[in-house]
């Protein structure tokens, strides 16, 4: 070969040069396109949501009386200043921030300026501070939905008075306040700790994420132990012949049935059957343990089989017997495998939807549950019902719900490349 | 002098399903010897190491017919626990395959499950002697916390030696154990051999006749699932009865 031979080029080279960049480039088209579509879907759920996490509140001014004085809440306990019927002294306080208001019917639209309800709020201030109560106190309550939407910019003020949730007076009474400096944002807690509410300023998802938490619990509880050592007894244990094979069938097709089967299931079974109680985490759980269980022991086995053999002839040499060498030495190592499926699993079933519709995990459930047995709701449950809902306040809820479950999953994924770098092992 | 026997097969036939991979193999292996296995691969050299500790026992396709005998009892026999036989018939494999735990438990493990160390100082001791038998304990003695897996691959193998003589065995299986090793890897291993043979009766299967001949006392030549010719080493390698064994010995095929 002489030293040219190497740089002249021929068109059958050429062509297979061209080829080859050709493919480079179809497939950065491919993942950019990816890229820009989830770009886009993030963008537009967290411009939409952002805004949940904060609230609008308005200054008021609360003068005490005779019948209600500072000195009687010192005597009494929480349970008995929330027993107070304080209802219409703090209307009559709200009215009076407002002296040139004279009109009944204006009155009532300057109460609906605020939260529903004021009067608790006005109860847990006073609860608060009890002991050092003046005759006059200024104190923040919320605004009502429709306030805050338009303090927050999302809700237009060109619409028509007619087609519009807030009137022009309204509107006048609000420029006012702002004008006096009385209207500020502050971090939505609430929105964490709340359950569901008609009231848009009320509802939270305080409910469903602890609904969701116990749903989880009772998924991991069920679905990890099951799931892994079925696997184990599958690779490790069980001889080969049809009545095995077909177990491994259904178990890969089970991890491809619709979500929403395993919800039938659910109902028919959990509920009809067996009567546990409807809406609960309980039943949530198990319903979708039957769903991340095939997930799980697909995971575990195709990692028990990436153990290399000499392992197990290893531990077999020196006399340990089958179930000495699978949980001293096969095990510990697919763990990490097993563990990653699991989250992997979990996250997936965080996220579903379809199964818990039909086991009526959908109700419009108001109480924060305490235990798996209380009827609740989940996540993404929740950002659906709020979908559902007319009022403009929604919107941002759903989209925030969004965020937050968006934010377990990529958290649960991230836990799930941790534990597999981590454990990583090197032969 | 000839050394008593310590292994007596018998007519050894297995099948793997269909195939049949040791014809009516007859062999007596010494006590206190390095006894050699050479062959083509596929010759069934592997197959009747591994019958020699049932190794073979976790492939359900395979079967095994025919007598194993050490000190006289039939491994094969129904009433034999498989991990006992395994406790005295070691094995050492190919590829150096130690836990990927550290040194110490490595060694640990075996002794450990058998009950063989009261407490910890005496499974302490049974690590340290093991190791030192092995010729490594100089090398990690500092360091056994790391893991097995860390060391080189000639080390690997001699704490895989190690962990084959911490459970106190009779005999020890080597299969191919310097195939991955470079030389002055392999020539530390067949030195340790050397010593380990004092001991322990141990059967190695190797590819190099320079190996076979440097370390045996007796070779036997498996073809095709026959056991060809056994004999002492120096006759396999000089004038053995059989034409097949010479070709293969003066490299005319294998």
């Amino acid at each position: 070969m002489n030293s040219n031979s190497l740089k002249i080029s021929n068109e059958n080279l050429k062509r297979r040069l061209n080829a080859e960049r050709r493919f480079k480039f179809y497939g950065v088209i491919a993942i950019s396109l990816a890229l820009i579509f989830v770009l886009i879907l993030f963008t537009n759920i967290i411009s939409k949501g952002y805004s949940a996490f904060y609230r609008t509140l308005i200054e008021i001014k609360i003068e005490f009386n005779d019948k209600v004085q500072p000195e009687m809440f010192k005597q009494m306990s929480d349970t008995e200043i929330n027993k107070l019927d304080l209802y219409s002294f703090s209307k009559k306080n709200i009215y009076s921030n407002f002296p040139n208001i004279e009109k009944k019917s204006d009155k009532k639209k300057i109460i609906k300026l605020f939260s529903i309800e004021f009067e608790e709020e006005i109860k847990t201030y006073i609860n608060k501070n009890k002991n050092n109560l003046g005759n006059t106190i200024n104190l923040y309550i919320s605004a009502s939905d429709d306030i805050d939407q338009i303090h927050k910019g999302n809700y237009s003020r060109d619409i028509p008075e007619e087609r519009r949730r807030v009137s022009n007076f309204q509107l006048s009474i609000y420029d006012e306040l702002v004008g006096q400096n009385k209207v500020k944002f502050e971090f939505n807690l609430p929105f964490f700790s709340r359950g569901d509410s008609r009231e848009a300023e009320l509802a939270g998802l305080g409910g469903s994420l602890i609904g969701s938490f116990f749903t989880m619990i009772i998924v991991l509880l069920l679905s990890f132990p099951f799931g892994l050592f079925g696997a184990i007894y599958l690779e490790e244990f069980s001889k080969r012949n049809r009545f095995t094979d077909f177990i491994e069938i259904n178990i890969n097709n089970l991890a491809a049935v619709p979500s929403i089967v395993f919800g039938l299931l659910g109902l028919g079974i959990l509920l009809n059957t067996f009567e546990l109680p409807r809406s609960t985490a309980l039943v949530g759980g198990i319903t979708l343990s039957l769903m991340t269980l095939p997930t799980i022991i697909i995971a575990t086995r195709a990692s028990l089989r990436s153990v290399p053999p000499s392992i197990r002839e290893g531990a077999l040499a020196v006399g340990a017997s089958k179930v000495q060498t699978v949980m001293h030495h096969v095990v510990p190592l697919a763990l990490p495998g097993s563990i990653t499926g699991t989250i992997i699993g979990i996250a997936r079933a965080l996220g579903e939807t379809a199964p818990l519709l039909l086991i009526g995990m959908v109700a419009f459930i108001v109480d924060v549950p305490s235990s798996p047995l209380d009827p609740s709701t989940s996540l993404p449950v929740q950002a659906y019902l709020w979908n559902d809902s007319a009022e403009r306040a929604y919107e941002e809820k759903t989209s925030a719900a969004i965020i937050i479950l968006l934010s377990f999953l990529i958290l649960f994924n991230l836990i799930a490349v941790f534990i597999r770098r981590k454990f990583e092992t090197k032969w | 002098m000839e050394n008593k026997v310590k292994v007596c097969v018998e007519n050894l036939n297995v099948h793997y399903g269909e195939k049949q991979a040791l014809f009516d193999v007859c062999m007596d292996i010494n006590q206190n010897e390095i006894t050699a296995l050479i062959g083509p691969s596929g010759c069934g050299k592997s197959t009747f190491l591994r019958c020699l500790n049932r190794m073979n026992d976790v492939i359900d396709i395979c079967k095994v017919e025919g007598s194993i005998k050490i000190d006289g009892q039939n491994i094969y026999d129904k009433d034999i626990q498989v991990e006992k036989l395994r406790e005295r018939v070691g094995m050492v494999f190919q590829k150096p395959n130690p836990f990927p735990k550290s040194i110490f438990e490595n060694v640990a493990y075996g002794p450990r499950i058998h009950g063989l160390a009261k407490d910890k100082t005496e499974l302490e001791e049974i690590v340290h002697t093991s190791l030192k038998k092995a010729a490594i304990f100089d090398e990690v003695k500092d360091r056994l916390d790391e893991t097995g897996t860390s060391l080189s691959g000639g080390q690997q193998q001699r704490l895989c030696i190690a962990r084959a003589i911490s459970v106190n065995p009779d005999v020890i299986l080597m299969d191919e154990p310097c195939s991955a090793l470079d030389p002055i890897a392999t020539a530390k291993i067949e030195a340790l051999m050397e010593d380990l043979k004092k001991e322990y009766t141990i059967i190695i299967v190797t590819h190099s006749m320079q190996q076979a001949a440097r370390v045996s006392k007796k070779t036997g030549f498996f073809h095709l699932g026959n056991l060809i010719e056994v004999n002492d080493t120096e006759t396999i390698f000089s004038t053995p009865a059989n034409d097949k064994t010479l070709d293969y010995v003066t490299g005319r095929f294998g």
